[in-house]
């Protein structure tokens, strides 16, 4: 058999000023089963397709080799061209001579050497190539939305509104996340209720979209296009279709000084609550750990109050099933526990700034409640510990973000904006007061954000000093905030009446966990890795599963948004169609030699391997196997390392092949 | 017990009242320190601003000292001596700085020695058993515990309690029957470096030390670190004398080193603690 065709590419001067391309093409044109060998000068080109095109048809061509750069930059290209000649595209083989060769070399002689042993194993693969077809994988047209912050609120509207249906979980008792809880948003100082629970509103009331508050991803299984997902509903001991939110269960608990915890501990809340006004659903939940009802059957008061019958105590977690095509996680960021106590050893706390030991040191999240005017203080800005109006006022920046010691090496990326902001919002409501920052730099990159900075600092009179904190301690009832001004070069002692810490970003609580019931990937931080940092930004490494928003990074309520839109049009891709078609390159197991001790089933990072049972046309059992789910296979080859009968193979990228190409070698 | 013990330069000088209590009160508690012999100085401050390989193998060579008479642990009442030490045992634990080090001391360097400072000394007896051996209880005194700049720090050489806001020292106290108190300073500088160069700026950070603890309430401080002692004991007067109008009254704050008061909480007298020779010897 084999005509092969080896077309090297030129690269410009990319690959022909290190490699010596008419030697190659000359060299090459002699291995065993070559029939053409040409070069060119950008092989990729149209005039270089058609090249291609041309040979395969006028050579009766049965496998080409494309000499030039990295298959993650034009695989696809040459397939199509195959295609297009008629060639089956997974005939189609490329050798690295650029990225892997002429980049790394300078020696012309040596280089031009390597070149040819690159391509010599590229045709003993393409020699041992067969035919493949794509693979279709039905596809459920639905998708889940984790989290409903404002990136999961965003993804879920979008994908809504293109006419699929969203099932969106949420763990807290109303959607809204971070983004609902914050007084005014840089940089335009739009108040962030206000663009917000229209949003939150629509998601409630959408016909598409199914939202189940309170409640979490309790096991994921399935495969891109056909996810089954257990949502474990917590128990509320409010029916929900009953209630109508009149709110004369909360008024009448007697149990009112409960931490909030959309608050951040600023104001207190009843045992049977709504989180805040605008909550969707508007619907009350029952703290379990508090409620008198629930831990000594005592009280009761909102269950006699309540006119609907909705109050129910004997109300259980329930554990609901549904079953989407693709998956978009957005389950958002926390805030750094600055106390002195951690719950990771590889983090440490800032016993020296006193967070947890005085009451007037607070952090960003606190501040945005207490400047709120939907907030605990009714929009009058008071500081916790008496409720005096703070004259004073410290911010620091970069508690914990770019802090090795402390474990986090990375910029939490919005604090520098929102400290400005914070200044400005200050200042608008105590306009005898005085703001001062500590900051290691300022990083405004964004449209309209420097000039933000600027209006803090020139119009709104904000003290800006470049440094660090050392010390807060406190004496006579002030704050004594100890720190370098290093521009100056000079200490900083400033009597402070509250300080401010623009604690560092970290991934919500539980996002790890998550991602080991979705299989993808996250960071030493906990931050969900996306498949490519540029060119994959919202894919992960699980077919049908995207991120969006600050799970995937630190990130600011505009990029957010705009990432969930992105993942929102990569699901209606997925969902466009009934059918999905996938790589054929994944493992396949020779069924007639498998010995089903499912080594392959136990090491397989990507849970596609099931246990099967061979039979007769009429149905009668033969034998077990081990069998491939094609719609979760990535290819890894995994299975083919570990199948001790050798009965795995990856398609594509068989052994044979491998032995073939390193004979070719030898 | 027999424990090695590094005096360094401050205990066998200008802080030889250090000394004398600790061999009171640890004596009284079976622990008996065994000056390691032929020790030189620990290379200090002036070691390590003029070169890194001298200040490693100063105290090189007393870490071999100690390791040649067979001392498992190795006591330095000073944190500065304790930090150098320490120092050295993480440079040869680390980046292979041991074969070098031992060339130059001409000596083995195992690094297995335990070196301990004066709190971790009364956390090897045993809080319980100190607390059990407490004749006349301290109740009439509230410290302010004062760690310094040395005793915690850096952190990732000393290893030692929370470097910011540590305690081990007031559970030590508590022992004693004592009281103490929450306050700023616990593990600022008190200027000891600049003693001799700079006297302003160790008069006004003694001042703070001395007026923040009798602020909140203290009516003694309590230290671990000889050159803290001279700092706070020795310049109060100064300090009186510069900063006193401000108060409309002289500070008078009693300096201890730990061990004073645990030796005066077994019943030692003060003069054979050598409290007597304080300068500042009551409130």
């Amino acid at each position: 058999m084999s005509k092969i065709g080896v077309f090297t590419c030129w690269c410009g001067e990319n690959i022909a000023r290190t490699v010596d391309v008419d030697e190659v093409a000359k060299r090459v044109a002699g291995f065993p089963g070559v029939v053409c060998s040409l070069n060119y000068k950008y092989m990729c080109s149209d005039p270089g397709q058609a090249m291609v095109r041309e040979k395969i048809a006028s050579e009766k061509l049965d496998g080409i080799v494309v000499a030039s750069c990295s298959p993650h930059m034009h695989l696809k290209t040459f397939r199509k061209a195959a295609q297009t000649a008629g060639l089956n595209p997974y005939l189609v083989e490329m050798a690295n001579i650029r990225e892997q060769c002429s980049w790394v070399h300078h020696d012309k002689p040596s280089a031009t050497a390597k070149a040819i042993d690159i391509i010599r194993l590229s045709v003993a693969k393409v020699r041992n190539d067969v035919p493949l077809r794509p693979i279709q994988v039905p596809v459920t047209r639905r998708a889940l939305v984790i989290g409903g912050g404002v990136a999961g609120i965003q993804a879920a509207l979008d994908i809504a509104d293109a006419g699929h249906e969203v099932v969106m979980v949420e763990r807290e008792p109303s959607i809204g996340g971070k983004m609902a809880g914050l007084s005014e948003t840089f940089p335009t100082l739009d108040c962030s209720q206000c663009i917000l629970t229209p949003r939150m509103v629509e998601v409630g009331q959408h016909p598409r979209i199914k939202l189940y508050s309170y409640s979490e991803v309790e096991a994921v299984d399935g495969f891109v296009g056909n996810f089954k997902i257990k949502i474990r509903q917590k128990a509320r001991y409010v029916d929900v279709s009953k209630c109508t939110g009149c709110g004369d269960c909360w008024s009448v608990c007697p149990l009112k000084k409960n931490p909030s915890e959309f608050d951040y501990g600023m104001g207190m809340r009843p045992a049977i609550y709504i989180p805040f006004p605008q909550a969707v659903p508007a619907r009350p939940v029952i703290d379990k750990k508090v409620c008198a009802k629930l831990i000594r059957n005592g009280c009761g008061l909102c269950e006699k109050k309540c006119k609907a019958g909705a109050i129910d105590f004997k109300d259980e977690d329930r554990v609901v099933e549904e079953s989407v095509g693709c998956i978009v996680v957005a389950t958002g960021y926390k805030l750094y526990n600055i106390a002195k106590e951690q719950p990771k050893a590889s983090l440490a706390g800032y016993g020296e700034y006193g967070y947890g030991k005085y009451k007037d040191v607070i952090d960003s999240l606190q501040f945005e409640r207490l400047i709120s005017a939907s907030g605990p203080t009714g929009g009058v800005f008071k500081r916790p510990s008496d409720g005096a109006i703070p004259k004073n006022v410290v911010f620091i920046s970069c508690v914990g973000s770019r802090d090795n010691a402390k474990g986090m090496p990375y910029c939490s990326k919005i604090c520098c904006m929102y400290t400005a902001k914070h200044t400005m919002l200050y200042k608008h409501k105590v306009h005898d007061g005085q703001a001062h920052v500590f900051y290691m730099d300022i990083r405004a990159g964004g449209k309209g954000y420097d000039e933000f900075v600027r209006r803090a600092i020139e119009q709104d009179g904000a003290r800006y000093y470049r440094g660090r904190v050392s010390k807060i301690t406190q004496e006579n009832g002030k704050l004594i905030v100890r720190g370098a001004d290093t521009l100056a070069g000079t200490p900083v002692e400033i009597e402070a009446d509250l300080v401010v810490l623009a604690s560092a970003m970290r991934p919500a609580d539980g996002v790890e966990e998550l991602a080991q019931k979705l299989n993808i990937g996250y960071d030493e931080f906990g931050f969900l890795m996306e498949s490519h940092p540029k060119l994959r930004p919202v894919e992960t490494n699980t077919g049908g599963v995207f991120i969006a928003g600050a799970c995937q990074a630190p990130k600011d309520i505009p990029e957010a948004v705009a990432q969930a839109s992105a993942a929102a049009s990569k699901v209606q891709v997925m969902l466009a169609a009934d059918e999905l078609t996938r790589e054929p390159e994944i493992a396949a197991i020779n069924e007639q030699t498998c010995a089903a001790c499912y080594t392959c089933l136990h090491t397989c990072p990507y849970h596609a391997i099931e246990r099967a049972e061979v039979r007769t046309g009429r149905g009668v059992f033969i034998k077990n196997t081990a069998r491939v789910n094609a719609g979760l296979c990535m290819g890894c080859g995994t299975c083919v390392s570990v199948c001790p009968s050798k009965s795995a193979d990856l398609q594509g990228f068989s052994e044979q092949q491998i032995y073939a190409m390193v004979e070719s070698l030898v | 017990m027999n424990i090695g013990y590094y005096p360094g330069c401050a205990l066998h000088g200008s802080s030889n009242d250090y000394e004398q209590s600790l061999r009171a009160c640890l004596g009284l508690l079976d622990v008996q320190l065994q000056e390691i012999k032929d020790w030189i100085c620990c290379g200090a401050t002036a070691a390590h601003s003029l070169n890194h390989k001298l200040s490693l193998a100063l105290p090189a060579r007393n870490l071999a000292l100690a390791e040649r008479d067979g001392h498992k642990q190795l006591f330095a009442p000073c944190p500065l001596c304790s930090m150098q030490l320490l120092k050295v045992q993480k440079a040869i634990a680390g980046n292979g700085a041991r074969g070098e080090l031992a060339q130059i001391v001409e000596a083995d360097l195992r690094g297995d020695s335990q070196v301990l400072n004066l709190i971790q000394v009364f956390q090897n007896i045993g809080l319980d058993r100190l607390k059990a051996a407490v004749k006349i209880p301290q109740k009439e005194i509230t410290a302010a515990c004062y760690y310094g700049c040395l005793l915690t720090r850096p952190p990732d050489v000393t290893h030692f309690d929370d470097f910011e806001q540590p305690t081990s020292m007031e559970a030590v106290v508590a022992a004693t029957g004592a009281k103490t108190v929450d306050w700023n300073y616990k593990t600022e500088c008190c200027g000891a470096g600049m003693t001799m160069a700079n006297e302003d700026t160790v008069l006004d950070l003694a001042h703070k030390i001395l007026s923040n603890a009798a602020a909140h309430g203290a009516n003694c401080i309590v230290v671990a670190c000889p050159m803290c002692h001279v700092n706070l004991d020795m310049k109060q007067e100064a300090v009186n004398r510069r900063y006193g109008k401000k108060h409309g009254k002289k500070l008078g704050m009693v300096v201890y080193y730990l061990s004073d008061l645990v030796g005066l909480a077994l019943g030692i007298s003060a003069e054979q603690l050598g409290i007597d020779r304080h300068f500042v010897t009551k409130a």
